[in-house]
């Protein structure tokens, strides 16, 4: 189980890295779906033994909408939005690559700072969190699409799930409600203006939005 | 007994790999495919033949082929193979193993720039870019290796490392190592999707336009070193995963070339499945290999 | 001691020699064969030193007494001083023949004069045991080098690389005298063996002081602007004594000043480690990016001074960490490479004069197909640039193997200890092999772009053999590379008085246990660069059996068709690196120029690419104009009235007899 735990994390790690690489807003909006799903299945496996209804359900609702609900929402706003691809970002994606393996660095650097979470999911976890948080964000600042800086928000929420999975022993129930109310609330919000930019600009660049202040 | 051997089973049976190659993809194309000996056919047909060079080149032409098949076979003595030691091991193997191949790939640029043709040039120059980041993804992927199991020696390194230490500490680095070591058997040996061994359309090739003005018997060396390299780099691939010392001379060396036969067949089907990637992508492919190794690293230091 | 010393007075006296009165070339010639006479002689000095481990030294009342005349010769000092005797020798021989036979004009005869004083120089600067000797024979050592840089003064482009060179090595030079002020402490002593390192600060401030001095002269990043410019304006036989032997005097300088603490802090390592990694690297992308091979050259000894510097790296963290296989590998492989670099590094330059002086063009676009027209040149060239891209069973692979096995020692040392100094180790591997990956690109291009396919220009087709003169020396170096690779396992063995005086803090029968350990790992390599040759000559062998009584014809180069090949046609330089160049195009900011047809009918077009040097471009140029904007403003103390300058004087005269009452 351990070794399946493992597994798992290395498959975020790696998620992150395709985050920072790939221009296909498919391949980003379905990367995050799969970190959803992944950290869903990793907290109900690590409770194989003594699973309880909660629990469980937590898991449910969470995959059911941050992998299934919102990716599909997101779909549709990149079908109407008529954008395939994140053509031209502000930081080029060879850079983003090369700066995502410094970022990887500096999480595991700060993550054999912290002391060690009890709450047996694999050690490897904490600075793969960290990684998650700091990829997120950089494609939030990075990118000039406004959806894809969207999927960079859902990542960023991603690793800070994931870094409560890491820490809380108990009460996992109100931090994981907490982060599914705010995800929730935030890709509506965020949806409702991507929604309106479009119909007022013809386009979803955010960099444009700048002419405003003339 | 066993290093002997398998030797010796590598200079003879190498040829056979490509003819297992071939065979998947026609078959997966539907068609019948050509017969599984046809490379050796291929070998003795050359060997019968007489030569021409070209008025450019030099002796420098006429030796690479022979220094190239050289410096395979020397690589052969060091890799391990069937669960037992290399003919040749010592810590630190490692490195000559990867430097007597770089000796090859030398002279195998060499020989191409001495055609004073732009096809060659182009194999060349490409060659050398792929090199040269494929050399840091091998080293660093069997470094990781190394320095979790703490031998540094191929042959060392494949008696300490299997598929069963997916459920001990260095599992999921085994696995990332094992993925890094298949992009790099599919670089180094000019497979899709970094390079396609099949047609000789220069313009989008690598390897087999370096090779394209040679002829007869040096072309059959070269060839033959191709097999040589597939069979070196599927042993690698086979020894990190098959559990090393369990069983006797003549099933490890079955179990040797039943893996070997899996590797061909999963070449294969890669081969038929994909295309080659676009030429900027074929650097970020290689990377990843890098990547995958860096965080198999992390993964076991942590 | 004698011996030795008489050897160095012979090799400083045939430099005036050169002088004599009559037709330059007797003179010349008597000159050389002193050099030579006197070079022996220092060399079999050598012999009690290296061999049987034993230590001279001398030590003369000179000026006061801090500064004496103290020479020491130990087994370190003897392993550097041998490729001096002998790149200067070969380059004596090599340059009789080079440069142009004006045997009677006077700048020929200056140059010979800095020639000899430079050798001497070198001599004497590793063998210094006094800190004031020491800097002036530094000093003796860079000015003798700018003359001889300076051989062709009259172009602007070699003097403006003179200038550089010389202003770099003269900041350094300054950093040197105040880091040895540190050093002599409140005792003012400037022996070295009563040199101490000072604790805390001052400490620091030595080792910066160290690497920026040492560090220019040898050639690290960010040090290294004054390598590409003056190696290629140098003269190709000076070119080869700078890079193959003048640059290591710093790394000399670095290890003595390291080794004057048993115990170094770990973060020194880790900043050798680091500098040696990014100039290894840099360094050999600039010289991807380059078409002059001399340019090229230059930087390639940038990235093999960033190896060595790794190796040295590697060791200060094996006296740091106490484990002696790494301080052996570490220093060892770095000591190596350094010998290594002045053999074949030697023969590259002295192969590129050859091909200047053939086809009067270093372009490598200009180049081709010199192979068949300097079939001697050719092949030393080629043993030198596969040497050089460390391909068994030459000597190159040997020493990049010890710093390999010091950097994977470094992994194993840390493992479950810190997982950032692992991830150190990591990359210093990973670094090495970019590294040889890219050196394999460089020399493939240097080798195959100039010496195979067709010549690209009108000069190129019109190449001849050179004299022997020039050939041989590079026939010599060659033997030289290859003998080193395969005597490597009893040479390590014999290498124990050096280990010794490099860590003296070590039992001798550790040492000793860890090199018979690495003499055997040195065997097995041995018998697998045997059995290499051993199928070759099976290959071989095989081959000519099959190619019997077969047809062998000629035919143009298959062209898919195409009935009329030109030269031009063929990959040049730049086109064979581009791939990588493009690759790396963060790091190399490569500028290219095209004209390209601006009407719709096909007109003349042109591409002109070039790689600037990072450093000497964004940062010292800028600061350097700064500098100088900032002098500009106190322009005005310059008067230029007499009367002005004697005030001037009275003032300070005055100002320091008041400051002194």
């Amino acid at each position: 189980m351990k070794t399946v735990l493992e597994i798992l994390v290395t498959l975020l790690i790696l998620s992150n890295l395709l985050l920072m690489g790939s221009s296909r807003l498919g391949t980003l909006i379905r990367t995050v779906a799969a970190q959803a799903l992944i950290l869903g299945l990793m907290s109900i496996l690590n409770h194989w033994h003594c699973l309880e209804w909660g629990l469980m359900l937590t898991a449910f609702v969470s995959i059911l909408i941050k992998a299934m609900i919102l990716p599909r929402l997101l779909t549709r706003a990149v079908r109407e939005a008529h954008v395939r691809r994140e053509v031209e970002p502000i930081v080029g994606f060879t850079a983003s690559l090369l700066i995502g393996l410094l970022l990887l660095a500096v999480s595991v650097y700060l993550g054999s700072q912290l002391k060690q979470p009890q709450s047996g999911y694999a050690s490897l976890l904490t600075p793969t969190s960290l990684f998650s948080m700091m990829v997120g964000l950089f494609i939030l600042v990075s990118r000039r699409k406004a959806l894809t800086q969207v999927l960079g928000y859902l990542a960023m929420e991603n690793g800070i799930y994931a870094f409560g999975l890491a820490f809380t022993v108990r009460e996992t129930f109100l931090v994981e409600i907490g982060i599914l109310l705010d995800v929730f609330v935030a890709v509506f919000v965020m949806g409702i203006m991507i929604y309106h930019i479009n119909r007022n600009f013809d386009h979803i660049d955010t960099d444009k939005l700048a002419m405003l202040k003339e | 007994m066993t290093s002997l051997l398998s030797f010796i089973l590598a200079l003879t049976t190498a040829p056979l790999i490509p003819g297992i190659i071939n065979r998947i993809k026609a078959v997966s194309a539907g068609r019948q495919g050509p017969p599984l000996l046809q490379n050796y056919y291929d070998l003795a047909k050359l060997m019968k033949k007489g030569v021409v060079y070209s008025h450019t080149t030099t002796w420098l032409f006429k030796a690479s082929p022979v220094i190239q098949c050289a410096a395979a076979c020397a690589a052969l003595l060091i890799v391990p193979f069937g669960g037992g030691a290399a003919l040749l091991h010592f810590k630190g193997d490692l490195l000559l193993f990867a430097y007597l191949l770089a000796m090859g790939r030398f002279f195998l640029v060499l020989g191409a720039l001495d055609t004073g043709s732009s096809f060659e040039g182009m194999g060349a120059s490409r060659e050398v870019l792929i090199s040269a980041l494929t050399e840091p993804a091998f080293l660093l992927g069997f470094t990781a290796l190394a320095s979790f199991t703490g031998r540094f020696s191929l042959t060392g390194i494949c008696h300490s490392v299997s598929f069963l230490s997916l459920f001990e500490s260095a599992g999921t680095a085994t696995l990332l190592i094992v993925v890094a070591m298949m992009l790099v058997f599919l670089t180094e040996n000019a497979r899709i999707p970094v390079d396609d061994p099949n047609t000789h359309l220069e313009l989008t090739m690598v390897h087999e336009v370096m090779v394209l003005d040679h002829s007869g018997p040096d072309l059959a060396l070269i060839e033959y070193t191709a097999a040589l390299k597939l069979w070196i780099y599927g042993a690698l691939l086979i020894g990190i995963v098959n559990p090393a010392g369990r069983h006797t001379l003549a099933m490890g060396l079955l179990i040797g070339l039943a893996g070997m036969a899996v590797i061909a067949i999963l070449t294969g089907f890669i081969e038929s499945i994909m295309a080659r990637l676009p030429w900027v992508r074929v650097p970020q492919l290689i990377a990843s290999a890098l990547v995958l190794s860096i965080l198999a690293s992390i993964i076991v230091g942590w | 001691m004698t011996l030795f010393l008489w050897g160095i007075t012979i090799i400083f006296i045939s430099g005036f020699l050169v002088f004599l009165p009559g037709r330059g070339k007797a003179a010349a010639m008597i000159s050389q064969t002193a050099l030579i006479a006197g070079s022996l002689l220092t060399a079999v000095a050598l012999y009690p030193v290296l061999i049987q481990d034993q230590v001279l030294h001398i030590s003369l009342q000179w000026m006061t007494p801090e500064i004496r005349f103290a020479l020491h010769l130990d087994a370190l000092s003897a392993l550097f001083i041998l490729p001096v005797l002998l790149v200067g020798v070969l380059g004596r021989i090599y340059g009789s023949r080079y440069l142009p036979a004006e045997w009677h004009a006077m700048r020929q005869k200056n140059h010979w004069f800095f020639y000899h004083l430079l050798t001497a120089a070198m001599v004497l600067v590793l063998t210094a045991w006094n800190a004031v000797l020491f800097l002036i024979a530094w000093e003796v050592m860079t000015v003798a080098s700018f003359f001889l840089v300076l051989y062709h003064g009259e172009a602007p482009s070699v003097r403006r690389a003179g200038w550089i060179y010389l202003a770099a090595t003269q900041v350094g030079t300054a950093l040197l005298i105040m880091m040895f002020i540190l050093l002599s402490g409140p005792s003012g002593a400037m022996d070295f063996d009563q040199l101490v390192m000072p604790a805390g600060i001052h400490g620091t401030l030595v080792f910066l002081f160290m690497l920026v001095g040492f560090g220019a002269k040898a050639g690290l990043i960010p040090f290294h602007i004054w390598l590409p410019e003056a190696h290629p304006a140098a003269p190709s036989h000076v070119s080869a004594l700078m890079s193959g032997v003048m640059i290591k005097t710093g790394i000399f300088g670095i290890i003595r000043i390291i080794t004057l603490l048993q115990t170094p802090p770990a973060w020194w390592g880790w900043v050798l480690v680091g500098i040696g990694a990014l100039s290894g690297v840099q360094g050999l992308l600039y010289a991807m990016a380059q078409h002059d091979l001399k340019r090229l050259l230059a930087y390639c000894s940038v990235e093999n001074i960033g190896i060595i510097t790794l190796g040295l790296g590697i060791g200060t963290l094996g006296l740091n960490q106490a484990s002696t296989l790494m301080a052996i590998l570490g220093f060892g492989g770095a000591v190596w490479h350094m010998l290594n670099h002045a053999l074949f590094k030697s023969l590259l330059f002295f192969g590129a004069g050859s091909i200047q002086h053939a086809t009067g063009s270093l372009q490598m676009d200009q180049l081709g197909g010199l192979l068949k027209r300097m079939p001697r040149t050719g092949i030393t060239f080629l043993i030198g640039a596969a040497a050089i891209s460390a391909l068994p069973p030459f000597n190159g692979f040997i020493s990049e193997l010890l710093i390999y096995r010091g950097a994977f020692e470094s992994i194993l040392h840390f493992v479950n200890r810190s997982l950032p100094h692992q991830m150190g180790g990591l990359l210093i591997m990973g670094a090495l092999a970019l590294m040889g990956g890219l050196a394999l690109a460089v020399f493939t291009k240097a080798f195959g772009i100039i010496f195979l396919g067709e010549p690209r220009s009108e000069g190129a087709s019109k190449a001849r053999e050179n004299a022997p003169q020039m050939w041989g020396p590079m026939a010599a170096l060659a033997l030289g590379c290859m003998a080193l690779g395969f005597a490597s396992p009893w040479l390590i063995k014999a290498a124990l008085p050096v280990f010794k005086t490099l860590l003296p803090t070590f039992q001798q029968d550790i040492l000793l246990a860890e090199l018979l350990e690495l003499q055997e790992m040195l065997f097995y390599i041995l018998w697998g660069s045997l059995a290499f040759i051993g199928f070759l000559i099976l290959a071989g062998a095989l081959r000519w059996l099959l190619l019997r009584g077969k047809t062998v014809q000629q035919a143009p180069t298959w062209g898919c068709a195409y009935s009329a090949p030109k030269p031009k046609m063929q990959y040049s330089a730049s086109s064979f690196t581009q791939p990588l160049v493009r690759l790396f195009k963060t790091l190399l900011r490569t500028r290219s120029h095209v004209h390209s047809p601006l009407s719709y009918f096909p007109t003349k077009a042109d591409l002109h690419t070039h790689t600037p040097d990072l450093f000497l471009e964004s940062v010292y140029a800028p600061l350097m104009q700064w500098i100088q904007r900032l002098t500009d403003r106190m322009r005005w103390v310059q008067e230029g009235r007499i009367q002005l300058y004697i005030l001037y004087i009275a003032l300070t005269l005055l100002f320091l007899f008041i400051w002194k009452l």
